[in-house]
């Protein structure tokens, strides 16, 4: 089971579901959601949080919300 | 105004929403408040092509109906509550033409509220260059609405989409989106049944956000609440149910009217931005150069226009003083009302200096990429990447920085950064930290380059920083979060800033700052000039008829007797009296009595200090040059021991007062007013109070 947050900065992976209702909500709000592409585009200095590239533009998010979303 | 139709404009953050309402209204707009919320509501007036005038509303920008601020909340309210008239004839649902599958899950929402809808397809251009190919007539033919392509930056398409509000159907021919009935049909149906909803959604709506709904009274939000438990409906799962199926209702849209050109990931321009300015090592760097410019420019390029601003007043309280006959009316103007409004209008430059330097920061898209540093830090110490705005902002002024908390989305965030904004070194603590060092700092170079007074002003903005972070870090344990935080935020695309639009915040600002803070320094100065011009019973009466006497005119030239009297009846006026009252109080800190009036006094506001402290000392007129303040402060001798009063410790003990205390009556409104509870604002004056005695009290010890 691969989670979005063991990534590295350049790899692509496709959103399979969420372990998170709540936080699968809002994720989905932001274009991220099941089915979608989602690549890491770079991580925060101090390490969190990461930028993902999803539907087309940047969005940001901490490390613990990434573990919530699995890949395909 | 007399208008026609009420248009609402509605769309996701960055997509150019401001910028089209600038358009469609000119500067012809206001902005006031949404009845019961402290939410700004943007207004402007737009003339039609067919000659009637259409009433433009911007509503907060946000991805969904459902929201996740306090801002985003009034989404809803103005869109479904018609009680207070505020529903609009139209909906404006402006859509990013480069990211439309997320943009458009904001309109299958609007869109199933049943009012008319145009859609505004933003930046075209932009999303041509990208290879994305629209069919807008098959589009507009699927939703059933006009959809008219713009692009608000280059200022095309702007008469077309005029015409379309202005033709626009009284009745909403949207098409149907998704089926909401079956998302929850039991509780669906019986609050249409129950609280005469027409809508569907609106009724799912009033389910899922009646806790928060302003416009239902109690009963109804307990009957719905009720309603959930029996048909035990869940939000969050039925929000997830809608989603889904709405994205897959774009899906089916976007098939067949959208082409994007299969490219590969090439590196675009933003992202190359993004590799520097959020660069492990140069990230920092920068972001660190850029507030050092900030505060450069805030000091150096404000020096001009602000001793502009206090030669216009010396100049005008001369004119007054010759052109007013001497006695309490001219003396009430010159150095209660002129005084005061100097001690405001001063602040002019600085504030908007900095106000346009952190709408480009924000405008650019740079403060989200702070924001994005800064999280982890933030959090350690119980904050959010999102408070580092306000903190920053706080070196201004604390009052639109805690207003503009509103996009913290989790509560406990938003509360602590309200609590510790005030502690940042404002620029209304500058003219106190200026004269203080001023007095008592020499003025040399230590280690070649680096000026002592310089480096004592650098050390007291080092610990304002630094006394926010630890008192964050300690209300982390007390505050108890009421839900969980996420930090879920997108980082806009690198753009050029908008000179209209930072001028027009800066403007704005500027204005908002002097009506708030000028009409509460007004009002002190002018009850501080009573309390000193008159005093309780006969106590002035009985100074003049005791320096009337023989070997006082005798002895005495005529000036030194009236410096006498003076002196004597200030200590013997409603303010020398209290003063004296609370001595025992401060004395600890090194204060006396003179210096307690100047103090009690900067609680409405802390730049009136420096004038109080001219006030107090000029007891021979010439009260409102820095300079001769600062003389007089420093000839000023304590009468029993013949020391001087403004010593290194007393100076700065009353730095540490003016650094802790929350010496401001518009930030303690402010916070009541985003708080909506006394004990907030009640909270945050004791503790700061606290803060600042115990700091005094150990600076003046330990330099004593």
């Amino acid at each position: 089971m691969m989670k979005l947050s063991q990534l590295e900065i350049g790899e692509t992976g496709i959103v399979k579901e969420f372990t998170d209702l709540e936080m699968s909500v809002k994720l989905m709000e932001m274009g991220c959601l099941p089915g979608e592409e989602v690549r890491i585009s770079r991580i925060a200095p101090l390490g969190d949080p990461i930028a993902i590239s999803v539907s087309g533009y940047q969005l940001s998010l901490r490390r613990f919300e990434a573990s919530t979303i699995i890949l395909q | 105004m007399k208008t026609n139709i009420r248009v609402a404009l509605v769309g996701n953050p960055n997509t150019g929403k401001s910028t089209l309402f600038n358009i469609l209204t000119g500067l012809n707009q206001k902005i006031g408040n949404f009845p019961g919320v402290t939410v700004d509501k943007k207004t402007g007036f737009c003339t039609l092509p067919d000659g009637r005038t259409a009433e433009i509303v911007d509503l907060p920008g946000t991805y969904s109906i459902y929201p996740k601020s306090k801002d985003e909340s009034i989404v809803f309210s103005v869109l479904a509550d018609k009680s207070k008239g505020m529903v609009p004839d139209l909906v404006v649902v402006i859509l990013d033409a480069s990211n439309l599958k997320r943009n458009l899950l904001l309109y299958t929402q609007v869109a199933d509220l049943k009012i008319p809808v145009v859609v505004a397809l933003n930046m075209v251009d932009v999303s041509d260059k990208a290879g994305i190919k629209i069919n807008i007539d098959l589009f507009a033919k699927k939703l059933g609405v006009p959809v008219v392509p713009i692009s608000a930056r280059k200022n095309t398409g702007i008469d077309k989409l005029k015409s379309a509000i202005a033709f626009a159907n009284s009745v909403p021919l949207q098409q149907d989106t998704i089926d909401i009935e079956s998302i929850a049909p039991g509780i669906i149906a019986q609050i249409k049944g129950e609280m005469q909803v027409e809508n569907p959604y609106v009724a799912l709506q009033l389910a899922h956000q009646h806790e928060t709904l302003s416009y239902l009274s109690t009963a109804e939000s307990d009957r719905i609440e009720q309603l959930e438990q029996e048909h035990s409906f869940h939000s969050q799962k039925a929000q997830a149910t809608e989603t889904i199926a709405r994205y897959n209702f774009i899906n089916d849209l976007l098939y067949d009217t959208v082409k994007k050109a299969e490219t590969a990931h090439d590196e675009t321009i933003s992202n190359k931005i993004d590799k520097i300015l959020t660069h492990k090592v140069f990230g920092f760097v920068i972001f660190f150069a850029i507030l050092l410019f900030i505060f450069q420019a805030i000091f150096s390029w404000s020096a001009y226009p602000m001793s502009l601003i206090e030669d216009l007043f010396i100049w005008l309280q001369a004119g007054a003083a010759k052109i007013l006959p001497a006695g309490p009316l001219s003396s009430l103007i010159i150095d209660g009302v002129l005084a005061g409004l100097s001690g405001v209008l001063v602040f002019i430059p600085q504030i908007a200096i900095l106000f346009a330097l952190i709408s480009i920061l924000e405008d650019t898209g740079y403060m989200s990429r702070v924001t994005f540093m800064m999280d982890k830090v933030m959090r350690k110490v119980g904050l959010n990447g999102k408070s580092v705005i306000p903190l920053i902002g706080g070196f201004a002024c604390a009052v639109p920085s805690i207003m503009s908390t509103r996009t913290i989305e989790n509560w406990k965030d938003r509360m602590i950064t309200i609590m510790v904004t005030p502690l940042v070194a404002c620029s209304a603590r500058l003219p106190v930290y200026t004269l203080l060092i001023a007095l008592v700092v020499p003025n040399r170079n230590v280690w070649w380059i680096f000026n002592l007074q310089g480096l004592a002003l650098t050390a007291m903005y080092v610990l304002s920083i630094f006394s926010a972070v630890i008192v964050a870090f300690v209300m982390k344990f007390i505050l108890k979060a009421r839900e969980r935080g996420y930090f879920i935020m997108e980082l806009p695309v690198y753009r050029m800033p908008r000179w209209k639009n930072v001028i027009f915040t800066m403007y704005d600002r500027s204005k908002t700052f002097v009506l708030q803070a000028g009409k509460v320094i007004i009002a002190v100065s002018v009850i501080l000039w009573v309390m000193k011009s008159y005093g309780p019973g006969d106590r002035f009466a009985q100074i003049d008829k005791q320096y009337a006497q023989p070997q006082y005119t005798k002895t005495m030239t005529p000036d030194s007797l009236t410096k006498v009297i003076a002196s004597e009846k200030l200590e013997n006026s409603y303010a020398g009296v209290f003063g004296h009252v609370i001595e025992p109080v401060i004395k600890p800190l090194g204060f006396d009595w003179k210096i307690g009036i100047a103090l009690i006094s900067s609680f409405a506001a802390r730049e009136v200090f420096v004038g109080t402290m001219a006030t107090i000392y000029s007891v021979e007129g010439d009260a409102d040059k820095m300079q001769s303040v600062q003389q007089k402060m420093h000839e000023a001798k304590n009468p029993q021991t013949g020391e001087p009063v403004f010593t290194l410790a007393v100076a700065f003990s009353l730095m540490m007062f003016y650094a802790f205390a929350m010496q401001c009556a518009s930030t303690v409104a402010v916070v009541y007013r985003e708080t909506k509870d006394w004990r907030w604002p009640a909270a945050q004056f004791a503790y700061m109070t606290a803060l600042a005695y115990t700091a005094s009290f150990i600076v003046y010890h330990w330099l004593k």
